[in-house]
């Protein structure tokens, strides 16, 4: 055993081209034994490129010098990093939904060309063991895809752990958890850390990044931007270092809105989802609402449109009761939902631009024969190409090869495309960068100004004190605070919603 | 607990296990002769074939693909085979094992190859081979049948003899015997070898297993090379029984095995198959026609039930999950896998 070396892992001078386009330059990268590091930037600008680099998926451009634990490493693998004790948990987690736990987690021993026996059982001690220092436990022999995400990250982390591991990375391992499942997440990464296996994480959640880590280091275009101390960093300080814009984060509440109720809810339940839900949204207001992830907010919002039938209450839209017995009726209505999962559900991401803002409105850009007509079409997705400046080559390029920001304009323009009364937005920030946040609430507030209702369904409690007129908080399926970000801080809006 | 686990993880195969349990309770008490020594050694003996083939599919079934062209790489097999015994002055069964086995393996690895070099998923590739080999098969044979064959190849070997009282002979032949080695054989590779748990990882998760270093090359070889191999022993053993070499013979056999593997629990995606299940699906497909035999319906019959059998274990394993869905969509909507 040599004595500990100062890092880790120690990059330096790391470029990577591809093709013309410059991935990376000259940058450099430094982990502790131990520490909790973060690595931000914008999509785009390099992070997942340097992941590979450091597990030898790509390798970089000469020059470049990787040491690892103290050892200069000339050539690195795949195989090699994982030897090393560098392991990656990818977002998706890279497991096998029908094994168990135990074979999950035991996995890389069995991985090799020759045939060699196994049984699940020689591994199991290994696994108990390190599940028992993760302070966890788990039936060994459950399959994973009856396991919640949670759980399976935990699988995850044992599965990096089970080949000795120095240094973690994890890739956005906080994305589709809730909230007391990311502190649980939290307390394992600080045993880890205490243990002395640094954590790295590649995030674009600022809030997270600052609470957990102790050092970020900020790429921005292929760049090393810096590395910092997460004490005294604020949100707003990172957010403009990963996109080199100066963002103002200021409250565009508009006071007492007087216009007439577009949707008036009253005493609006459905079993073990939520109960006696009462709301109002006037024309032109934009009401946020928040909570934990599961209180009930995207079940209110299915409930609304249709999706599922509500056991007791009523939904008046325009003054009119309405029951609606399927989604079609809801847009027919005037009620247009984005939901949260645009990657799968928003978009139908192989199709052209132009078919995925058509969809939702076929049957109003017909011709007299009844075929769609070109010359409709096209004037209606120039128009909203135009309207809320969506940044594209083609209209009959792909909606998957545009970016996160922009393709939830397409969202939008599709939605929109219906003319409807009432928008409800279902986290409509997930996955899309910081600097293009903005543009999204500029459209949205203007889509307010002329007159339609918004219900914005967020997890960021930032989000909705900033862009709402003013703030619902769910728990439990219950909507039990208003809050009002002219008169109150958002410090005080986060205290009650993470209470 | 553990125990009712070991239940839970196995739910298509005990509720196979249930119902062919039942079937020849209702068999046995409709028909005399069903329970007798005789039927179920007939039985044993007409399947033998279908068995070795079945375990063969499930581990390409595991790994994520599916072999439509193992029946016809049978036939092929048997010719070639038929041809390599003259050349080498007879042969003999160790040869005949070789021969058959490794030829059936080079037909698999074609398979393997085109699948793996072209990325082409594997129906598209083993529905082209499948007609490429029968084809090639008639061209080259005319269609012509070869009566003239080994005599060791044809001899018939009993494992198994017995005489009952009413001077009825019930015994079981080679093929049994060949069958349950390849069985015990499938069963070593896919549940105790790390080979076996890629295999299951890639059918799972191929982009996962990749990452994991899983060699994707070798796992489509051994799925494609096994169930070649597979195939050719069970074309050797059909000549056995058979006693001559038809080209045709074997053709439309396949989705009779593929069917009763996908009822004993087989996932057409991958990552999800036992031999337990395996058995099973065989033996209830071949249980339900040698009851409606005896039973004396017309066999027209058994496509028809055999078609609504797989239907209601498709649909009933999905029940559960479809009664989730309705009362909470965006579970599933959320859920990744």
């Amino acid at each position: 055993m040599t004595t500990d070396p100062e890092w880790v892992l120690s990059l330096e001078n790391v470029s990577k081209n591809f093709g013309g386009v410059k991935a990376l330059t000259k940058v450099s990268f430094r982990v502790k034994p131990g520490e909790v590091h973060c690595l931000a930037g914008e999509n785009g600008c390099g992070k997942s490129t340097l992941i590979k680099i450091i597990t030898g998926v790509y390798t970089p451009s000469s020059g470049a010098k990787l040491n690892i634990l103290g050892k200069e490493i000339e050539h690195i693998t795949p195989a090699l990093a994982r030897e090393m004790g560098i392991s990656v948990i990818w977002q998706d987690l890279a497991l096998f939904p029908h094994m168990s736990v135990a074979e999950n987690i035991s996995f890389d021993e069995v991985v090799g060309f020759w045939p060699k026996l196994v049984r699940t059982e020689s591994f199991k001690p290994k696994v108990e063991a390190i599940l028992k220092r993760l302070n966890v436990e788990m039936d060994l022999d459950e399959p994973i895809k009856d396991l919640p995400i949670a759980q399976r990250q935990i699988v995850a982390i044992a599965r990096a752990l089970m080949g000795n591991a120095k240094l973690i990375f994890m890739d956005e391992p906080t994305s589709s958890l809730t909230q007391s499942e990311t502190k649980m997440l939290m307390r394992i990464v600080q045993k880890l850390s205490e243990d002395g296996v640094a954590v790295v994480f590649v995030s674009h959640r600022l809030a997270e990044v600052l609470a957990i880590s102790s050092q970020v280091t900020v790429l921005r275009d292929g760049h090393l931007v810096g590395v910092f101390p997460t004490e005294g960093m604020t949100q707003t300080k990172l957010a403009e270092l990963m996109t080199n814009l100066t963002l103002v984060n200021e409250v565009t509440a508009t006071p007492d809105i007087d216009t007439e109720s577009i949707l008036e809810i009253e005493n609006l339940s459905r079993e073990n989802e939520f109960q006696n839900v009462s709301l109002n949204i006037k024309k032109g207001e934009i009401v946020g609402l928040t909570g934990l992830i599961g209180a009930g907010r995207t079940e209110l919002a299915h409930a609304l449109i249709g999706m599922t039938k509500p056991t007791s209450g009523t939904i008046r839209l325009g003054g009119k009761e309405v029951n609606f017995s399927s989604i079609r009726d809801a847009i027919l209505e005037g009620i247009a939902y984005v939901s949260e999962d645009r990657l799968s559900l928003g978009l139908i991401q192989p199709q052209s631009i132009t078919d995925n803002i058509v969809t939702t409105v076929l049957n109003r850009i017909l011709t007299f024969m009844g075929f769609v007509s070109t010359k409709k079409k096209e004037s209606m997705v120039n128009y909203w190409i135009k309207e809320l400046a969506i940044r594209i080559g083609e209209p009959s390029d792909a909606v998957s090869t545009l970016s996160g920001g922009n393709q939830q304009r397409v969202v939008l323009a599709k939605w929109l495309a219906t003319e409807p009364q009432l928008m409800i937005l279902d986290n409509p920030t997930v996955g899309v960068d910081v600097g293009a946040r903005a543009g999204i609430f500029r459209i949205v507030k203007s889509l307010a100004e002329q007159g339609m209702g918004i219900l914005l369904i967020s997890d960021e409690v930032h989000e909705v004190h900033f862009n709402s007129d003013r703030v619902l908080v769910m728990t439990n399926g219950e909507i039990n605070l208003e809050h009002n970000p002219l008169e109150h801080s958002v410090e005080q809006l986060e205290s009650i919603v993470y209470a | 607990m553990p125990r009712l686990k070991l239940l839970a993880n196995y739910t298509v195969e005990m509720r196979l296990l249930v119902v062919l349990v039942i079937m020849c309770f209702g068999l046995s008490l409709a028909s005399d002769q069903f329970l007798s020594l005789g039927n179920l050694t007939s039985l044993l003996n007409n399947n033998a074939v279908n068995l070795i083939w079945a375990v063969g599919l499930l581990v390409v079934l595991i790994s994520g693909g599916i072999d439509i062209s193992f029946a016809v790489a049978a036939s092929v097999v048997q010719y070639v085979a038929a041809y390599c015994f003259g050349f080498l002055g007879g042969g003999n069964w160790i040869l005949g094992f070789l021969v058959s086995g490794l030829i059936g393996i080079g037909l698999g690895l074609i398979n393997a190859t085109l699948i793996h070099g072209f990325r082409i998923i594997s129906i598209v590739i083993t529905i082209a081979t499948f007609n490429a080999f029968f084809g090639l098969l008639m061209f080259f044979t005319s269609g012509r049948n070869i009566y003239n064959l080994p005599s060791w190849w044809t001899s018939r070997i009993f494992i198994f003899e017995h005489q009952s009282a009413n001077g009825t002979w019930s015994e079981l032949n080679l093929a049994v015997a060949v069958m349950i080695g390849c069985v015990v054989a499938t069963w070593i590779l896919i549940r105790f070898t790390g080979t076996g748990r890629q295999l299951y990882a890639f059918g799972d998760n191929p982009e996962a297993a990749r990452r994991a270093g899983v060699n994707i090359a070798l796992m489509q070889a051994v799925a494609y090379g096994w169930m070649g191999m597979m195939a050719g022993i069970a074309g050797l053993m059909q000549v056995n029984i058979v006693k001559e070499v038809i080209p045709n013979a074997l053709y439309g056999r396949e989705l009779e095995v593929l069917a009763a593997v996908v009822l004993g629990g087989a996932r057409l995606g991958g990552g999800k198959g036992s031999i337990l299940g395996c058995l099973l699906g065989v033996m209830f497909v071949a249980i339900t026609q040698n009851g409606l035999n005896l039973l004396g319906v017309s066999p027209f019959a058994f496509q028809m039930i055999i078609g609504g059998s797989i239907l209601i274990a498709v649909s009933t394993s999905n029940i559960q999950i479809g009664s989730d869905l309705f009362k909470n969509p965006g579970k599933y909507i959320r859920t990744r896998y």
